[in-house]
């Protein structure tokens, strides 16, 4: 299966296309070879996943095949950094994920970008974030996942930042790339550890189950934890980065200052899961050999899913609140892995995770197009400014509500099959928690409905231009994503993805099940009561407990203190200091060398007066000096 | 009464510092180089001395001081030659005031 | 004649050729064949060089050629070249290169300008071709003089006083290399014989403990002053503002590498034990030169001062590498010589570019110019990016390699040192990207710079070459790095002994 390289080479050569040529095509012509090459690209990943899911099972377990490798770089003899294409039941899980949302935003975004300026560069720089994300979930080995991982970062600074001129986009923009790189740092720390102890970059060895190649590790300790747990708690923050865990969430909401299909491809759909896959990638490896690390990674997502979802709720920004979301699912994501065993029924996290992941990317991608369409259509990200929307803009009424039931958890949408899933593997690791994550499940509902109602109900707001409903470029593929959203939790997930590789059958607990539906169905209620017409309950509230509401609003002030450490303590209070001191002390010895050397030579210089007699005198006074001493001592 | 070769020296000895004394005390370049001339005369006469004195067959001290006077003669006029210049440029011959090099 | 003499013989020939030469043109065309001729010739010999490796020829120096030139003191006129020198010899040919044609413009004083630059490239390639000590060191004083009249002549600001004080400092240093250079020299035979100056000589002799001890550090300092090793860094940022573009590339690109290289190649080469044993000392320098010149960089306002604390930065890195004393992490210390010295000459390309145009390097100035000089922005931002260690770009092969290197030594210390090392990519990060924000996003700050043009041709050619070769090792970095790694065998094994 060699030809899987192409999934990833062609988008980059689209960059490069694009890049080099982009501003000698006309505009649609460089929006529609990016397309096409995204299409190819999408077919190529769907006849992948065909191929690999019929014929990969060996005794009904799927293997891991490397389709492709070639050696990159060479560190040492068993260290070296390998490129290739690594197919097992994730990577084209990914594949399809990840080519899906792309294709469906090169579309969409025909129509949302038309006219802008710098339209090819929008479009190489899709094509980039493609290649690269693409190249990530098929690493062969971590330092392969490493370097992907950087340029995702790289293209999602470069898509955000996309309107150079906005200041808020170049800061945040700014931001993205250098929180993300700082959990990079963890990330690559954690590599450097791993690989250390290990001897080995590569998934396949890692992963085997074959505990010997960590047994180096297992004398080694530091604070009381093993090496391995460090390398692997490390990794996590990497992973923590580009998942948006708490504390490192902060980038994401300002993230969406990029363009709205941005938003929807990198910052819901792909590249913000992608430290959900790396877990799940060295799930093995988490499991067996640091399962504490496991179980500290599921309490973090919790809170930071709590603490999201309670964010969320107050949000008045449509893209804010659906940035909360995303941070609070991909929470649901990792506890998932968290609590999940190894093999057989046990592994019911681990699928579930996953499956969320595959439901969670298409319908947030697809609430992400649809709020791109209304901002469209009123510009404006502000909910006071929409209303009533329901009739000017019926197909994305439609589709945003699927969207929103499938993320509130309704039958038959996707999203219900996958978080039930999620809450009985939680269940049945803890009950407190399970609790947790159903009341996080119930403000989920509470705040989508929130956020729907709106925007396509509540009063109309005044608009300059009666807004309209989108291009058929910008529904097709909201119609598209709606119908896999409607269809996509019937999908015998279990039988494709499952920590062992072998078949795992989803059944559903009723009693979960009937109460997650019961307490989401209690959540629309409420929301319904508050926020479909105009009602007082939410503003009384909002009084009765304004301390709350004024820290959520502004997200508990997490940024605020970010600042303060950043502007305050290492910019002021660290690199200003240091900047000083080279300038004035290290440079002032060095002139302070010089002014010395010269005053110096200027008292010196005081002999050479250029009086003869003087110089007679002393000569004199020397020749006296040495004939006594030689008739001295002689 | 045998003049004793002790006399030439000591009058030579009394030249030789009196030029010395002059040189370094002197304020007036003529002054100075009368003094130079002073100290060469002194060595002339050392010379001339030790070669009668201790080795009358032979000539090489006359011959030196005969050299010595000749390059006096030069360098005096060559002296004179720097003074008169210095004198048309600066309108003294003050020794002290000759440090223009210096800096 | 010896094929690598010729690396010599080509910049003589321009310096001369600046004698005859008339008018622009003609200077142009002169200095336009010698460069491409260095071009062609490290090219080449980087072939022939990987030819006779895969052809099994497995001597420590390859194309060697020897003759005496001062007997009494045994100083030999001997050239060689290993995997490492053909690297330098290639970096050193590419900014050469690009430097020629990005002082394309020069008026003032044109013949002299490049008739210095000549001779300048005179030392640079002798330097990396000697095996001789003294020949190495002649060649290291004849780099370092004409840089004073280039920067007090050509350059631009203080240049009176940063050319006396770069002059001063690397002086300083190099007053140092001699002791130790003849240091070396009298306890070449420590046995008995024949006293050394050859380099391959002496590695096989082993040069007894106490005059180690005492010869290593001032070797070691000696170098690093030209490395920008902490705290003798100082030249730098004053000496870059100041220096003309091409100067600056040539100086920043290839001349902080010969102290890079001469680190590596005399002090640790030939003194082994005294390096195993006092490593430590200098890379707690090293380390916290790494840190300090990124954070120093975080607060400067002056284009070239930024870069210049970037480049204590990643010099430093380059000589913590070397420090780890483990083939890996040379072998990454090697390429991230080759990497900043790539790296930065586009940087001060682009900023000569930039300031040429603007009159102005300060950023709080500047701003929005992505928008009037698309080209230069496009080129400033991948240089940044090179800089911060992205990868497809070469910074990110020669720190990782660096890293993983690093990372094989379990002690405290170094386990500490590393960390602190790695975390440069953080701040190299922070202050790439508000340098890139500042200057070329957002609105353009003053309505002058609204009318200025993008990059000449010859520019464009000057930049597209660098950046081709930054992307060229970042993309395929194994044959460079096996390249490079084969050669370290010897100086490992000596380390080993």
């Amino acid at each position: 299966m060699e030809y899987t390289v192409l999934i990833v080479l062609l988008p980059m050569l689209t960059f490069f296309v694009l890049g080099l040529l982009g501003t000698r095509l006309k505009p649609c012509a460089s929006g529609l070879v990016g397309t096409l090459s995204m299409g190819v690209t999408a077919a190529l990943s769907y006849w992948t996943a065909w191929q690999y899911f019929t014929t990969a099972k060996i005794d009904g377990v799927y293997r891991k095949i490397t389709a492709f490798d070639v050696e990159w770089l060479r560190f040492t003899d068993n260290l070296h950094i390998d490129l290739g294409v690594l197919l097992d039941p994730i990577s084209v899980m990914m594949l399809i994920v990840i080519s899906t949302v792309s294709l469906m935003v090169h579309i969409y975004s025909l129509g949302y970008m038309k006219g802008e300026r710098g339209f090819e560069r929008y479009y190489a720089f899709l094509s980039l974030f493609s290649c690269s994300m693409l190249g990530l979930v098929v690493a062969t080995n971590i330092f392969q996942m490493y370097i992907f991982w950087e340029l995702v970062g790289v293209s999602s600074y470069l898509l955000i930042g996309f309107y150079y001129t906005k200041p808020e986009a170049i800061a945040a923009s700014k931001k993205a790339f250098i929180v993300t790189r700082f959990a990079d740092l963890g990330f690559l720390i954690g590599i450097l550890l791993l690989s250390f102890y290990t001897k080995t970059f590569d998934f396949g060895l890692l992963t085997s189950g074959d505990g010997s190649i960590f047994s180096q590790a297992a004398g080694t300790t530091f604070m009381g934890g093993s090496a391995i747990a460090w390398a692997l708690a490390l990794i996590f923050v990497g992973g923590a980065g580009k998942s948006a865990m708490f504390p490192l969430h902060i980038w994401l909401p300002d993230a969406m200052e990029g363009p709205t299909p941005v938003s929807a491809l990198i910052h819901a759909a792909t590249m913000v899961v992608a430290g959900v896959y790396l877990v799940a990638r060295l799930f093995p490896v988490y499991y067996f050999q640091a399962p504490e690390v496991l179980h500290g990674i599921a309490y973090l997502a919790a809170f930071t899913s709590l603490f999201a979802a309670v964010i969320a709720c107050v949000q008045t920004d449509i893209k804010r609140v659906l940035a909360f979301s995303t941070i609070s699912q991909i929470g649901f994501m990792m506890v998932a892995l968290g609590v999940s065993g190894y093999g057989g029924h046990a592994g019911t996290g681990y699928m579930a995770g996953m499956f969320h992941l595959f439901t969670h990317a298409m319908f947030k991608a697809l609430l992400f197009l649809g709020a791109g369409a209304i901002i469209h259509a009123v510009h404006s990200n502000e909910m006071s400014r929409m209303g009533g929307l329901r009739k000017q803009m019926p197909v994305t009424h439609i589709t945003f509500l699927i969207a929103c039931l499938a993320i509130a958890g309704i039958p038959p949408f996707s999203g219900f099959f996958s978080k039930d899933e999620i809450l009985a593997a939680t269940f049945h690791f803890q009950p407190v928690l399970g609790g947790v994550m159903s009341f996080i499940a119930a403000l989920t509902a509470f705040y989508m409905f929130r956020l729907y109602y709106n925007i396509f109900w509540a009063t109309p707001a005044e608009h300059e231009h009666e807004p309209h409903e989108a291009p058929k470029t910008m529904t097709t593929p909201l119609i598209v994503l709606a119908l896999i959203t409607c269809v996509a939790g019937f999908i015998p997930f279990g039988k494709f993805v499952s920590s062992d590789g072998a078949d795992y059958i989803i059944h559903l607990d009723p009693v979960i099940a009937v109460a997650s539906v019961a307490i989401a169905l209690v959540s629309i209620g409420i929301a319904t009561l508050f926020y479909r017409k105009h009602s007082p309950v939410p503003d009384a509230l909002e009084r009765r407990f304004s301390g709350l509401h004024r820290a959520a609003s502004h997200r508990f002030y997490i940024d605020e203190i970010y600042l303060f450490v950043t502007k305050k303590i290492i910019f002021n209070g660290i690199s200003r200091p240091i900047a000083w001191f080279d300038r004035h002390v290290i440079d002032g010895a060095m002139d302070g060398l010089a002014f010395v050397t010269n005053k110096m030579s200027l008292a010196v210089r005081g002999l050479q007066s250029g009086r003869i007699q003087q110089y007679v005198l002393v000569f004199l006074c020397g020749v006296l000096v040495v004939t006594v001493l030689v008739l001295f001592f002689e | 009464m045998e003049i004793q070769m002790e006399y030439y020296l000591i009058l030579g000895a009394v030249m030789f510092f009196a030029g010395v004394y002059g040189f370094i005390t002197r304020r007036n370049l003529i002054a100075v180089l009368i003094s130079i001339e002073l100290i060469l005369n002194a060595v002339d006469i050392n010379f001339a001395v030790f070669n009668r004195y201790l080795f009358p067959a032979q000539l090489e001290g006359f011959f030196f001081t005969l050299f010595a006077i000749a390059i006096a003669a030069a360098e005096t006029a060559v002296a004179i030659a720097i003074i008169i210049n210095i004198y048309r440029n600066l309108h003294n011959i003050e020794v002290k005031n000759l440090d223009e090099l210096k800096d | 004649m010896n094929f690598l003499s010729l690396f010599v013989l080509v910049p003589v020939l321009m310096t001369c050729a600046m004698f005859l030469c008339r008018n622009m043109r003609q200077i142009r065309a002169a200095m336009m064949t010698g460069a491409s001729a260095l071009l062609a010739l490290s090219v080449a010999l980087t072939f022939m060089f990987l030819g006779e490796r895969e052809a099994g020829n497995a001597a420590e120096m390859l194309f060697t050629a020897d003759a005496v030139w001062y007997a009494p003191l045994n100083i030999h006129y001997s050239v060689g070249v290993d995997g490492i020198s053909v690297a330098m010899l290639l970096l050193s040919s590419i900014i050469v290169f690009t430097g020629v044609l990005a002082s394309w413009k020069m008026s003032v004083l044109p013949r002299e300008y490049f008739g210095w630059f000549s001779l300048l490239s005179i030392g640079v390639f002798g330097f990396f071709i000697s095996t001789d000590l003294f020949t190495m060191f002649m060649f290291y004083e004849v780099a370092l003089i004409p840089m004073y009249l280039l920067i007090g002549v050509w350059g631009t600001g203080r240049k009176e006083y940063s050319a006396m004080k770069l002059t001063l400092m690397l002086m300083g240093g190099s007053a140092l290399l001699l002791v130790g250079i003849l240091g070396i020299y009298f306890h070449s035979a420590p046995e008995g014989g024949q006293l050394s100056m050859n380099i391959l000589d002496i590695a096989r002799n082993r040069i007894p403990m106490s005059a180690q001890y005492l010869f290593f550090p001032l070797t070691f300092v000696g170098f690093g002053v030209l490395g920008a090793m902490f705290p003798f860094h100082t030249w730098s940022p004053d000496g870059h503002a100041s220096a003309p573009t091409a100067v600056s590339m040539l100086h920043a690109g290839v001349l902080m590498k010969l102290g890079g290289y001469g680190c590596f190649r005399v002090a640790i080469y030939l003194m082994p034990e005294a390096a195993n044993e006092l490593s430590w000392i200098f890379l707690i320098l090293t380390g916290t030169s790494v840190v300090y010149g990124a954070l120093s960089a975080i607060k400067q306002t002056d284009l070239k001062y930024i870069n210049a604390y970037s480049s204590v930065s990643h010099c430093g890195l380059v000589l913590f590498a070397i420090l780890m004393l483990n083939r890996t992490a040379m072998t990454g210390g090697v390429l991230q010589m080759l990497s900043h010295g790539l790296m930065t000459a586009l940087f001060f390309a682009l900023i000569g570019m930039i300031y040429g145009r603007t009159h102005t390097r300060d950023i709080r100035e500047m701003g929005g110019l992505m928008r009037v000089m698309p080209f230069l922005g496009v080129c400033y931002v991948i240089a940044g990016l090179a800089s911060l260690g992205l990868p497809g770009l070469s910074g990110f092969v020669a720190e990782m390699t660096v890293f993983v290197g690093a990372f094989e030594h379990t002690d405290t210390f170094h386990r500490v040192f590393t960390i602190v090392a790695t975390t440069s990519i953080v701040i190299t990060a922070v202050y790439v990207l508000r340098m890139v924000g500042k200057l070329l996003y957002g609105t353009v700050q003053n309505k002058e710079h609204l009318a200025l043009t993008d990059a000449t041709l010859s520019e464009r050619f000057s930049v597209v070459t660098l950046i081709l070769a930054i992307a060229g090792l970042g993309m395929a970095p194994l044959w460079v790095s096996d390249m490079i790694n084969s050669s370290l065998l010897p100086v490992v094994e000596q380390l080993m002994r």
